[in-house]
């Protein structure tokens, strides 16, 4: 599509360095916050996490070859920098004979498995963005859907029960919706297996343990989605343009699905945003009550047993997920609304 | 409809029974209405008028007149894109070239938008699509009604932006309405709904969102395309000085009804009804020596859910105890001929009106 | 300086007699100035400014309505907000009945408040929907801790009675008036605490013609009774010639015309008041061929960020030549009562007389300008020039702008 003089290539570019470099600063004061809240906050509140590493029965010199080992006795701003070093360049753990090396992004180690961090990140995110990014695909299809047919047929009686409907899917906490699905679909009807099954032993079985988890996250965002949508829908019917657009002479699905749905997705794409960013909230719960092997497990048993790095880690790990989001939202805006990629 | 179109049959016009009109656009006895929680709302009331190629027809009243519902009306845009329970009530007929548009087929009605008939909207930063470049948006328009591949209409589009007056439009062309000016908006709005060389041009308030010296611009490009191309234009405006720039006919609209219809000189050298009396009054004028005080209309428009019976404009009027037997307060009073080509809806004689504009109104304007 | 002894005098007439007589100086503005910056990027740096006030002088005497004409963009309400120290101007001073009020803080300003009251455009959105009108009208009360005579119910009855509401619906909302009847209402607001000037900005341009002439007339009325001066900001030329004493026109930030208003409307000396008013379509259909009076100018207002060197008008004027690009003409009092800020000015013997040569943008901009309107310009130009040879002793002393300097603005005193 030929771009205006707003829009050229370079403008674009200019816009993605920018855009970048602001997540890049956004990423380093996420982890000094991060970093900060997590190992400073035991100390003062006089938990000792070498203790937590090693266990509280261990003898007072294991404790100390462990905080040696690990730099807990280092200053605040050594530790945040073998951090980063860990992550860009890799580190060694030392104290006395005993060296452990830790190779390039290194999160550190499970106080509680005392495993790299790493791995553990990389085995369970894949299953995390596998049920955000299929919740999200489904939610927006029915979530738009469901709210632009509200909004031709207002007032009708499809309008009135998908309200009610996703007036339903907004109230009904996660737990419920998904414990209801297994109950019906899993355990009652026998259609689904309902187990987690890794994409590389089975497609059919993935997806089998994939679909209840997926709609049932769908089922919430795709209530919300709905809602703003036709809100969105209904404004944008009024606006002048789209009065022009039928002055033109233009059919009615061309004047829905192209001129009134532009600008309908640019608020929706906003909540886009935002919402990839919370989904990890609800991805804990669907993970949780679905057993899947995901990052919100993991959280949940690392802040069981106050398992510091692995919390560190899952939470620059999903900070990065959101900032990429972010990021491409906005560029996907600006391709929508010209006008955004002056400023 | 047949049953209701006694009320606003202006005289002197073809009767209900003489369907096809030997006018290029005729409406007769037009009625929106749109149903609201309130009450029904009468936007217009029985309106009706002819309209030649080459002419201009000016509609003068002030909002909610239903000057702006009457061109939404002829455009069919009161029923395109209704969705919902409430629609609007549309009654009456309106021949254009023809055709009777209201009982006509909606997607025949459709095809006509935009080719025989085209509209320019007051603000033009909201009519035309924020997302889309001036060129996307005009080769639309004109690809709907023409075969054509994008680049002949790219081309087109480029040749209309350059017809009206728009500098570098090979460059303009692919511009996003956000990096034009105000007048450069309307002059690409006016360049999209004349890409089709349409037969009718509805204006509705082309200038009032423009500066003076940029309205200055835009009514002479108005002018000079009516002339190039021919079309009938209807010019809708609240801005007596926009209408008698343009207007060779003059109809002014109060509450939903015409109250004064005729040629332009007749409409503001001898104007019969004294809703008009009180506009000219109203209005500070630059070519008249300094008028000590304007001479307003009292109250406020009327509500269009509970229009005064009798004449809408009684509880305004100045003289509304002029006529005998008080029948303004009961009796909606017709358009009646006052003079060649020229109508008027009020209940006072001829003479009566006569003496007053001669003896009161006319020596203070 | 003589200046500042004139200022003295005005001050020291403000404290014997808190009632400015008419015709003495109630507001004068020198040099006002308001930027707005642009920030840009990630650390905010301030990469321009829109000049949106860049240098005003004027007067409003007391007992005067000052009107302010022009389009877009020209500054024209930036100027009502500092007058009123809405705004904080970025140079130049604002001097009220003598006293400095540029840089007053909100606690210094509130006693001025009192004086100095706002009308605005929209009678929509300007009344808090969620109060009664009573409340409105006497919210100024409250803010100023003042108890009317006869306490603030009977004051707000008598006040709407004044601008020609029933007293009986103080305790109505907003939403159950009528446009017209709204803007009685800021009206009303705006007198609660009896100003000395009021600002209105636009009182009557979203208001349809039969009402506007009602509040028109309503202003009218008021400055008769109460003596109110007023600074009335609008686009509408035939309005604020029905309501001004002087008028100022603005263009770009800048006055660049400013006289009495019979002079400006039968002989406007600066080619954009004489454009602006060609331009205004006249209301009778037998001059609507008579086009050759109309000026057309060409393209738009160009940006405040970046206005044009010299006159700002050169861009678009059918009369500019060299000197108008590089030097910025005065304000000056050609005639008595009539400042203009141009090199060749109409109806009026030319200033930079040695510049003959157009511009090419000129050339371009005199083609859409009918023969006529030129030809009638050159002569009433030379007829002026001829009666100003003949009786150089009366005329006021403008020296050539070309070179004079812009701060010996010769304006005769008064």
């Amino acid at each position: 599509m030929a771009r205006g003089t707003a829009a050229g290539p370079r403008a674009v570019l200019a816009y993605l360095i920018r855009r970048l470099f602001a997540a890049a600063v956004m990423l380093v004061v996420i982890i000094l916050v991060v970093f900060g809240i997590f190992f400073l906050v035991p100390r003062w509140a006089g938990v000792d996490p070498a203790t937590m590493f090693v266990g509280k029965q261990a003898d007072p010199a294991a404790i100390e070859a462990v905080r040696q080992k690990l730099g807990l006795a280092d200053p605040i701003f050594a530790q945040v920098w073998e951090f980063f070093k860990g992550i860009f360049v890799g580190r060694t753990y030392s104290s006395g004979g005993d060296v452990t090396d830790c190779a390039a992004p290194c999160f550190g180690y499970s106080f509680k498995s005392e495993q790299a961090i790493w791995p553990v990140l990389t085995d369970r995110f894949p299953v995390t963005l596998a049920l955000a990014l299929g919740a999200a695909f489904l939610w927006l299809l029915f979530g738009v859907a469901a709210g632009v047919l509200s909004a031709l047929k207002r007032g009708s009686l499809w309008d009135r029960g998908a309200m009610i409907v996703a007036l339903g899917g907004v109230s009904l906490p996660i737990y419920f919706t998904g414990m209801l699905s297994l109950a019906i679909f899993s355990y009652g009807l026998g259609w689904i297996d309902g187990r987690y099954v890794p994409l590389a032993e089975s497609f059919t079985g993935w997806l089998g343990g994939m679909i209840l988890p997926w709609v049932t996250l769908a089922f919430l965002y795709a209530a919300m989605y709905a809602r703003i949508t036709r809100a969105t829908m209904l404004e944008v019917l009024g606006e002048d343009y789209i009065r022009t657009a039928r002055a033109k002479g233009l059919t009615e699905p061309v004047v829905i699905g192209k001129h009134a749905m532009r600008s309908t997705m640019t608020p929706i794409l906003t909540m886009l945003g935002m919402d990839l960013g919370a989904l990890i909230g609800g991805a804990i719960l669907t993970e949780t009550t679905f057993s899947l092997p995901g990052l919100g497990g993991a959280v949940l048993q690392a802040i069981r047993d106050k398992d510091l790095p692995v919390i560190l880690g899952v939470t620059l790990i999903t900070s990065l997920a959101v900032i990429i989001a972010n990021l491409l939202v906005d560029l996907l805006y600006a391709v929508i609304d010209p006008r955004v990629r002056l400023s | 409809m047949t049953e209701l179109s006694k009320s606003g049959a202006a005289v002197g016009e073809p009767v209900k029974d003489s369907p096809a009109p030997s006018a290029f656009l005729e409406v007769r006895d037009l009625k929106v209405h749109f149903p609201t929680d309130d009450g029904l709302v009468k936007s217009v009331d029985g309106l009706s008028f002819t309209l030649e190629k080459g002419k201009t027809l000016g509609i003068v009243g002030e909002s909610g007149s239903g000057k702006s519902v009457t061109s939404l009306g002829i455009m069919g845009l009161h029923t395109a894109g209704q969705y919902g329970k409430r629609k609007a009530q549309i009654s009456g007929e309106i021949w254009l070239d023809g055709t009777e548009l209201l009982t006509a087929d909606p997607d025949h009605v459709r095809k006509l938008r935009g080719r025989e008939m085209a509209m320019i909207f007051q603000d033009p930063l909201s009519a035309l699509h924020p997302y889309y470049t001036i060129g996307q948006q005009i080769v639309e328009a004109y690809r709907i009604h023409h075969k054509v591949d994008k680049k002949t209409a790219r081309r087109r589009a480029v040749e209309m932006l350059d017809r009206v007056g728009i500098p570098q439009p090979d460059k303009r062309v692919d511009s996003y309405p956000h990096e034009f000016s105000g007048g450069m908006r309307q002059r690409a709005m006016i360049a999209m709904s004349l890409v089709n060389n349409p037969e009718l041009l509805i204006a509705d308030e082309p200038t009032t969102a423009l500066d003076v010296t940029v309205q200055a611009q835009i009514l002479d490009l108005i002018r000079d395309l009516q002339k190039e191309f021919g079309s009938a234009v209807i010019v809708i405006t609240h801005d007596l000085g926009v209408v008698a720039e343009l207007s060779d006919d003059i109809l002014v609209m109060y509450g939903g009804r015409c109250i004064e219809r005729g040629p332009a000189e007749k409409v503001f050298y001898e104007p019969k009804h004294p809703y008009t009396w009180g506009l000219l009054g109203s209005m500070p004028r630059l070519d008249r020596e300094q008028t000590e005080r304007l001479i307003p209309v009292k109250g406020s428009p009327p509500s269009l859910i509970n229009l005064p019976t009798g004449c809408a404009f009684n509880p305004r009027c100045s003289y509304a105890d002029v006529p005998k037997d008080n029948v303004t307060r009961t009796v909606r009073p017709e358009l009646a001929q006052v003079g060649s080509q020229h109508w008027a809806a009020c209940h006072m004689t001829p003479e009566q009106r006569e003496r007053i504009w001669t003896e009161e109104i006319a020596p203070k304007l | 300086m003589a200046n500042s002894a004139q200022r003295e005098g005005v001050a020291a007439g403000a404290t014997l007699n808190r009632d400015a007589a008419p015709g003495e100086t109630l507001l004068k503005v020198t040099g006002l100035q308001k930027h707005f910056p642009i920030r840009k990027g990630l650390l905010q740096r301030q990469v321009g400014a829109v000049r949106a006030v860049d240098g005003l002088d004027f007067e409003v005497k007391s007992g005067e309505t000052l009107g302010v004409v022009g389009e877009s963009g020209c500054g024209k309400s930036t100027m009502g907000r500092l007058i009123t120290r809405l705004l904080e101007p970025t140079a130049g001073k604002v001097e009220f009945e003598g006293k400095d009020i540029t840089h007053l803080g909100v606690g210094a300003m509130r006693p001025m408040r009192r004086d100095v009251q706002m009308i605005f455009q929209d009678p929509y959105s300007s009344l808090n929907p969620r109060h009664t009108i009573g409340t409105i009208i006497s919210a100024p009360f409250k803010l100023q801790g003042v108890t009317p005579e006869g306490g603030v119910k009977k004051e707000v009855q008598r006040l709407l009675s004044v601008v020609g509401l029933n007293p009986e619906h103080y305790n109505r909302y907003p939403h159950e008036f009528s446009g017209g009847q709204r803007q009685r209402i800021g009206i009303a607001r705006a007198l609660a605490l009896n100003p000395k000037m009021v600002v209105a900005d636009e009182p009557v341009s979203a208001l349809d013609v039969s009402i506007q002439a009602q509040v028109v007339n309503l202003l009218d009325d008021l400055q008769q009774e109460l003596g109110l001066t007023y600074v009335i900001i609008a686009h509408d030329l035939s309005v604020v010639r029905h309501v001004s004493d002087r008028i100022a026109v603005m263009y770009l930030g800048k006055i660049v015309e400013l006289a009495d208003r019979d002079s400006l409307y039968k002989a406007p000396m600066h080619p954009y008041t004489k454009a602006l008013m060609s331009a205004v379509p006249i209301p009778d259909p037998r001059r609507k061929s008579a086009k050759s009076e109309r000026i057309l100018l060409q393209g738009d207002v160009p940006s405040p960020i970046a206005p044009p060197s010299g006159c700002r008008f050169h861009t678009r004027c059918w009369k500019a030549t060299q000197i108008c690009t590089t030097t910025e003409p005065p304000l000056l009092e050609l005639k008595p009562g009539q400042q203009v800020a141009c090199h060749h000015p109409e109806n009026f013997e030319d200033q930079a007389p040695q510049d003959t040569v157009l511009l090419t943008v000129a050339k371009q901009a005199a083609e859409l300008v009918a023969d006529e309107v030129l030809a009638e310009s050159a002569a009433t130009s030379a007829a002026v020039a001829a009666e100003v040879a003949a009786t150089p002793a009366e005329t006021p002393t403008a020296s050539p702008a070309a070179t004079a300097p812009e701060d010996e603005a010769p304006a005769k005193e008064k």
